[in-house]
């Protein structure tokens, strides 16, 4: 576990040392009075149409389900998901506006970024990828695709798609979840499986999923198409 | 006598002094108020409960006496301060862990004097020294809205202050110098809207709090009312209202103060940090006239200053750093500010002449730029423009000279920055 911390934390010392940033993280827009430059605040951070940038701690947004984009504002929002600076940009702005900025990123389809290159080993491949269609029966942990959709694009209204992130950022998010700093609205299912992951299941989760190819669809599920084997409160 | 037994007797002096003191001390301590029947709060009128509503926004109550995500004036956000942390009490209407239990006498003595039912001298985080000037009618009817609000049972942490500041009787030294008790006298010299300002800005509003600079005691001395200084633990500057070189606003029109403070943008700046969190939460609810009335006084504030502004800068800074604060920020600021820093003001605001980017203390401008920021959503504008952080694309060079370009381009007279400062303020976290 100190393992993954570390490596996270190394990231982050990284981060204050890149020169300039890439055209596509630079603010603009083509109307003052519109939802494209009241979203400029995002952009340095998650890209100008939120397709993530080069800094795998930041995640792609676009395209998620607006329902789960809000939901992680407003918990940005009231410190139930923390993330210092998350947490001072949307402190004092309303439901109605975090709603509108979730819609926003929710619609946008901009290309996704070339696939990560960071060579794993080919049996933590294999692990991450029966994981990821499979599950673990002998651990309880369901399939991802069952919940996050057969694309990996995510379901409405409130499961993210998982393709296009970075792997820096799901090793972060699941560790959070085990270790109690990240939490889904009640029952928090994400809270159940990722504390039935250990470390390697971890890094192996997000080897492989970090090394897809972009899908031919991004837009998440329709909701209720499957029944899911867990009840999750982000889908109510 | 020898000199052994003068010396026991200079002891034996001391002690009985010290004794006296001490006895004294115990004897003048305030004690519970006797109960004086005749005032009927328990059946305070709708309009009565609703004005109470309106004075405790304007006061802010809400934002010390609520944990985040927690129940409504409930108490036990941790209050960081030089001197440790407060636990902020539950002034719900519970009898046993809130203010159930408490008279209108009670609530008006504590907002008065600082000191609370049973007589404990309450630390000055809670803004004794400005309520002191609310009205006993003001005062009566928070205190009815208080008692008509949900009642939350959680019993206050203690505080975790440090010795000696957890030795409440120091108060007493603390109030000596720093406390003058009184409600506000109405200026007969200045109209009633002005007087209404006052008596808003200096009252309820506590706006000194900020706004003016807190010493190693934690006191604030009344020849500096308004001069500004950092807000101790939060690391944002609260810029003087008295300079016209700092958050003066001497020279704006009445219309650009009333939105900033009741929208949260301008046409000459936007709030951010503390000052967005006290628009989202109390001004935004303000009246059209209360707000005409606190910007009347604040443009009046007298001019501390005598001396000519600085002209610029710009040729006084090293021409590499300008070239690199240029380079920077046509890259990545003058899509929204403008290639002469003018803005799309009130969405994104102008640099060019504005003082907060100009003042003395470039505490905000690197904050901003490393942080950015959203204005607060407020009835009037409900959906801000925002900037995006820097921090992780900029290093302190580049933060540094694009910090000294805008505070000296286009005839700002800021001075340079330099990156160590850059440095500081990027260790901490952002809030």
């Amino acid at each position: 576990m100190r393992g993954l911390w570390l490596i996270l934390f190394a990231a982050l010392l990284g981060a204050g040392e890149s020169a300039l940033a890439t055209e596509d993280a630079v603010p603009a827009f083509k109307e003052v009075d519109s939802m494209e430059a009241r979203a400029q605040g995002c952009v340095t951070c998650h890209g100008q149409s939120g397709q993530g940038t080069q800094n795998g701690a930041y995640p792609r947004i676009a395209g998620k389900p607006a329902g789960y984009l809000y939901n992680q504002l407003a918990a940005f929002r009231d410190g139930t998901r923390k993330y210092a600076p998350m947490n001072y940009l949307v402190a004092y702005l309303p439901d109605p506006y975090l709603r509108e900025l979730a819609d926003y990123f929710a619609k946008q389809r901009p290309p996704y970024g070339d696939r990560e290159t960071r060579r794993a080993e080919a049996t933590a491949l294999a692990r991450g990828k029966a994981l990821v269609a499979r599950g673990d029966p002998a651990k309880g942990v369901p399939a991802c695709s069952a919940c996050h959709g057969n694309g990996l694009t995510g379901m409405e209204p409130g499961i993210p798609g998982l393709v296009g992130l970075r792997a820096i950022y799901i090793v972060a998010q699941l560790t959070r979840w085990r270790v109690g700093d990240r939490h889904a609205i009640e029952p928090d299912c994400m809270k159940r499986i990722a504390t039935r992951l250990s470390d390697s299941d971890v890094a192996a989760v997000a080897a492989w999923l970090s090394a897809q190819d972009a899908p031919a669809d991004p837009s998440p599920e329709r909701s209720n198409l499957v029944r899911m084997p867990m009840a999750c409160g982000s889908q109510r | 006598m020898n000199r052994r037994s003068l010396a026991w007797g200079v002891v034996v002096g001391c002690v009985v002094l010290a004794a006296g003191g001490l006895a004294a001390l115990y004897l003048l301590r305030p004690g519970m108020l006797p109960q004086t029947p005749g005032a009927d709060p328990v059946n305070a009128t709708t309009q009565t409960i609703n004005l109470g509503e309106y004075l405790a926004r304007a006061g802010d109550c809400v934002a010390c006496h609520t944990e985040v995500n927690g129940k409504p004036f409930a108490g036990g956000r941790a209050m960081a301060t030089p001197f440790g942390n407060l636990f902020v009490p539950n002034i719900t209407p519970d009898d046993e862990t809130g203010i159930g239990k408490w008279t209108a006498d009670d609530f008006y003595r504590m907002m008065h004097t600082g000191i609370s039912r049973d007589g404990t001298l309450l630390y000055p985080a809670m803004p004794f020294a400005s309520y002191t000037k609310v009205t006993r009618a003001d005062s009566d009817a928070i205190y009815a809205y208080l008692m008509a609000v949900p009642p939350v049972k959680q019993a206050n942490r203690p505080h975790a202050l440090r010795f000696p500041f957890n030795k409440r009787e120091l108060l007493l030294g603390w109030r000596t110098l720093y406390f003058k008790e009184g409600e506000y006298i109405a200026d007969p010299k200045q109209s009633a809207e002005w007087n209404r300002g006052a008596y808003l800005v200096e009252g309820l509003g506590h706006c000194t709090m900020c706004h003016t600079a807190i010493n190693a005691l934690g006191g604030s001395s009344e020849s500096k009312e308004f001069e500004g200084g950092m807000i101790p633990n939060q690391n944002w500057y609260a810029p003087s209202l008295t300079s016209n070189r700092e958050a003066g606003l001497g020279n704006w029109d009445i219309k650009d103060i009333v939105d900033l403070l009741q929208a949260g943008a301008s046409n000459r700046g936007t709030v951010y940090g503390p000052m967005a969190e006290v628009v989202y939460n109390s001004l935004q609810y303000m009246s059209d006239d209360d707000v005409k009335a606190m910007a009347v006084y604040l443009k009046a504030l007298p001019q501390r200053e005598s001396e000519p502004p600085p002209t610029s800068q710009a040729r006084l800074v090293d021409p590499t750093v300008i070239g690199l604060g240029r380079k920077v920020y046509v890259a990545q600021c003058a899509m929204c500010h403008g290639d002469e820093g003018k803005g799309h003001p009130p969405a994104y605001p102008p640099l060019a002449g504005n003082q907060s980017i100009t003042m003395a203390s470039p505490v905000n401008s690197i904050r901003m730029v490393l942080n950015g920021g959203y204005a607060p959503g407020t009835k009037r504008n409900p959906r801000p423009h925002g900037m995006p952080p820097f921090s992780h694309i900029l290093n302190d060079d580049e933060v540094a000279a694009v910090v000294t370009y805008i505070r000296v381009a286009w005839e700002n007279s800021g001075t340079p920055i330099t990156p160590a400062q850059a440095n500081e303020l990027r260790k901490l976290l952002p809030e």
